[in-house]
Formats: C-alpha cells, structure tokens, sequence
C-alpha cells in the first residue's frame, strides 16, 4: 500500500516530503529507541515515533524506510522538515496516540 | 579503495554523514543489498558513538574485492570495562542523549550483530578505536 492511501485512509496530515507519498509501505515499525529502529525496523516500513529531531530522517533514510508517523501532534524540527523534503521520505501527522495508529495502521495494513 | 572521514562530537546534526557516504559508494560498487543493510547499521551506531560518547574522531573505510574494513579512532574518555559497555541495555549517555531517544544502550550490540568482525579497544583519559570486518562472499 502506498503511503498516500495510508494518510487517507487514518486521516493524517501529510506535514512535508510530499514527493515520497508514493512510496510503497509494507509494514510498520513503532519506537522512540533510534537504536532499536536502526537494528530491527525493516526496509519498507513506516516509522511511528515522537522523536521529531533530524537524526530521525537520518535513520529513516540510512534504513529505506517508507515513511513517519509523528503522535499525538508532535511536530518535526525545521531541520527534519528540511531532510524529509530532500530525501523525499514523508512525515506525517496525527493527534491520536501510539497505541491507536499501531492498531489502526495494523488493520489496514491486514486488510481488516 | 580508500575513503576518511571526521567526526565531530557532540554535534548530533551530523551524524550519519559518513554511513550516509558509505551506503552510496557500496551501492554504486554493486554489493549486495542485504550486506550494505548491515554495514550501515554498524558504521551508524559507531559514528554516533563518537558523537555521544567522544571529543571528535576519524573514520577510516576500506575497501577491496573480498572485505570492507572500517576502522574508527576517537580522541575521547574512552572506555573502562568493554564487557560491560557491550552487554544491551548499558549505557552512561546524558539525560539530554537519552531525550532524543539514543542512550538505549544498544549501539555495540547491533554493531556486533551487524558485522563479521568486531574489535574495540580503548585507553582511558585518551580515547577508543572500533574495527569492524564485514566479508562481501559471507
Ligand atoms: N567511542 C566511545 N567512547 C567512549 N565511550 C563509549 C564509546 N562507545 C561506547 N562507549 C560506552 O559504551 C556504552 C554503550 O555503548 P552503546 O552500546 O553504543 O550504547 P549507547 O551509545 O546507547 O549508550 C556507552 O554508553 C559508553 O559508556
Ligand atoms: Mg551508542
């Protein structure tokens, strides 16, 4: 599924890189451990988190990952806004909380 | 081939520069995908250890037709007891560190789970050196 469908579908707000929307997410990984995303998040994935700091689309972009979810209306630093449009990896929002994006994002993902 | 780079620490804006570099030049080379994934993992988690834990450093890359070599020399506090600092979950990051979401204590486990070879040594008061071997047959 392609990250456009994803913000539509749980109604989240597509806060920069626009250009990656059509970039094709196959799973999603959920921490705020960069080193735990470093070591176990896959290619592909989406990443939800709160961190909003640059080193976050370092991780994203060294990882291949498809996407970012900020929760609970978190917003990205200027310069994770800057490297998000110029790596074209999208950072989303939402105002709901971890647990309700993993789940949501979960039943889409399974067709549930 | 031959590739260096400087690492400034404490400036957390830059880093992943060098496994940024890295992971282009090995995908250029044609490595294999799946050894590229573990190489930058690695160099990443070493080159924020620089950045946390250390005053600044030099990352040394090479590479040949068998093996890529990375050598990272820190001038830093260094480190008393390697054996502890390697087990998960150790950690003497700052609080501030810990905020952005490193500190977790799992950057030489992922090293060690990401590379072929993995040496550390360290002087403290002077500083550490992390070797890492990844075979490109393995
Ligand atoms: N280059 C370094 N210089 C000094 N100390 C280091 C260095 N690399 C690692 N350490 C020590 O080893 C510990 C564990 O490192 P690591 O597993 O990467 O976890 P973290 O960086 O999250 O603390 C660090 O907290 C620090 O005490
Ligand atoms: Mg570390």
């Amino acid at each position: 599924m392609k990250v456009k469908e994803i913000a539509e579908k749980l109604n989240l707000t597509v806060i920069c890189g626009g250009n990656g929307l059509d970039n094709e997410v196959n799973g999603g990984y959920s921490s705020d451990l960069l080193s735990d995303v470093m070591g176990s998040a896959q290619a592909g994935n989406i990443w939800i988190t709160l961190q909003t700091h640059k080193n976050v689309m370092a991780i994203a972009s060294l990882k291949d990952l498809a996407a970012v979810i900020l929760v609970k209306g978190f917003l990205p630093d200027a310069d994770m806004e800057a490297q998000s449009n110029e790596e074209n990896i999208p950072v989303l929002g939402t105002n709901d909380e971890t647990f309700e994006v993993n789940g949501k994002l979960f039943n889409l993902l399974n067709g549930k | 081939m031959h590739f260096e780079f400087n690492v400034e620490g404490g400036n957390f804006s830059k880093a992943g520069t060098a496994s940024s570099q890295l992971k282009k030049i090995l995908k250029q080379l044609n490595v294999d995908p799946r050894i590229v994934k573990r190489v930058v993992v690695a160099l990443y988690e070493a080159e924020v250890n620089i950045v946390a834990h250390a005053f600044s450093g030099t990352i040394y890359i090479d590479i040949d037709t068998e093996k890529i070599e990375i050598k990272l020399v820190d001038e830093g506090p260094g480190i008393p007891d390697i054996e502890l600092a390697m087990q998960q979950g150790y950690s003497t990051a700052s609080p501030e560190v810990r905020e952005m979401g490193f500190g977790a204590g799992m950057g030489l486990p992922n090293m060690k789970n990401n590379t072929d070879r993995l040496l550390v040594t360290s002087e403290v008061g002077k500083g550490t050196t992390v070797e890492m071997t990844t075979y490109l047959n393995s």
